[in-house]
């Protein structure tokens, strides 16, 4: 191991769930106001995972108010209270920039049902219905 | 001031106690041991001469016979990197003592040497960040010149220190005012806020600020 992937490794998490692109999730970020610290949960659809170690970062996209909303995060920040991974779509690419040209129905992706203890298993990228 | 050596492995990035990122360069420091101690009465000033990265048996044919006479005189195994700090107080020092990152302290101000990434001869834009001239407008040929160097029949020459391509990087560079960011005292490893100069794996030298003191 090198140092540099010594020095990251300080600053990983494992405690938050294995989520994929196309997945719906709920970040619940902390937020400081002056003294005091809240908890804000914010929903919405995964569009991009990218980077690697401590650099990682995910980007969840929602319509709120009829206006789409993308939000950047780091993967590891200490400021991600947790994430909740509330449904699993079927997705058939890596970035799912073309959310943005679609609206409404449009919009949708189809859920994949998941069974409980195989939603962990990470290494179906096409998100196959669990039967 | 007291420093030491080691090699830059590149940068990453951490976060801090508030949850920000913050950008860091990692640098693999050496277990540097005191080569030789200078002393006002013998060589004039007070300083220090350390060593870095110990050469191992294939090199050994390529040490100088002088620099071997050097390092026997110390009792030390011959090293690839050589270099003296002046000390005020060189009590505590003698020949083969251990120098390791905990001579630092987390938030320190420190200065870092290398030598800069080499750019081979480069133009004004590149070099001094010049504009050049417009990319349309019947631009001929001179679209990334510097523009004019110069008067003409007085004083009939090209002042001295006029901005003109030329060989750029490859140089010893400086940075003031860096921070330590952390300190991993059992893998000798520092962490400086920033960049450092130089490419990754090259030969930097962080060495104790005198902007400490200021603050204080």
């Amino acid at each position: 191991m090198n140092a540099i992937e010594k020095v990251e490794k300080q600053y990983l998490r494992n405690d938050l769930p294995d989520f994929r692109v196309g997945d719906t999730v709920k970040v619940h970020v902390k937020i400081i106001e002056g003294e005091k610290e809240r908890i804000q949960a914010v929903e919405g659809i995964v569009i991009r995972k990218r980077g690697d170690g401590t650099r990682a970062t995910f980007t969840i996209r929602k319509v709120s108010f009829g206006i789409g909303v993308e939000r950047a995060f780091p993967l590891h920040s200490p400021r991600i209270d947790k994430i909740d991974l509330i449904r699993r779509n079927k997705v058939r690419r890596s970035r799912l920039y073309f959310l943005r040209e679609l609206k409404g129905k449009a919009a949708r992706l189809t859920e994949v049902r998941m069974v409980k203890g195989k939603a962990k298993k990470a290494s179906d990228p096409t998100g196959t219905p669990a039967e | 001031m007291l420093g030491l050596l080691g090699k830059k492995v590149g940068m990453t990035m951490v976060f801090d106690q508030n949850g920000d990122r913050v950008p860091v360069t990692v640098l693999q420091m050496g277990e540097c041991r005191t080569v030789q101690v200078k002393t006002a009465e013998n060589d004039g000033y007070n300083a220090i001469q350390i060593g870095f990265d110990e050469i191992t048996k294939k090199d050994k044919k390529k040490t100088p016979k002088t620099a071997m006479g050097h390092f026997k005189k110390a009792d030390l195994k011959p090293m690839r990197h050589l270099r003296e700090f002046r000390l005020d107080d060189i009590s505590g020092y003698n020949p083969g003592k251990k120098l390791t990152v905990e001579i630092f302290a987390e938030g320190e101000i420190v200065d870092v040497t290398g030598v800069s990434k080499g750019r081979g001869f480069a133009g004004v834009f590149k070099r001094h960040g010049m504009h050049g001239q417009s990319q349309t407008r019947g631009t001929h040929e001179v679209r990334r010149h510097g523009g004019s160097i110069g008067n003409h029949t007085w004083p009939a020459r090209v002042i001295k220190g006029r901005k003109m391509a030329g060989h750029m990087g490859s140089e010893r560079v400086t940075m003031l005012g860096q921070k330590v960011f952390k300190i991993i005292g059992e893998d000798n490893v520092l962490l400086i806020k920033g960049a450092v100069p130089g490419p990754n794996g090259g030969v930097v030298e962080v060495k104790k600020s005198p902007r400490n003191r200021k603050k204080k």
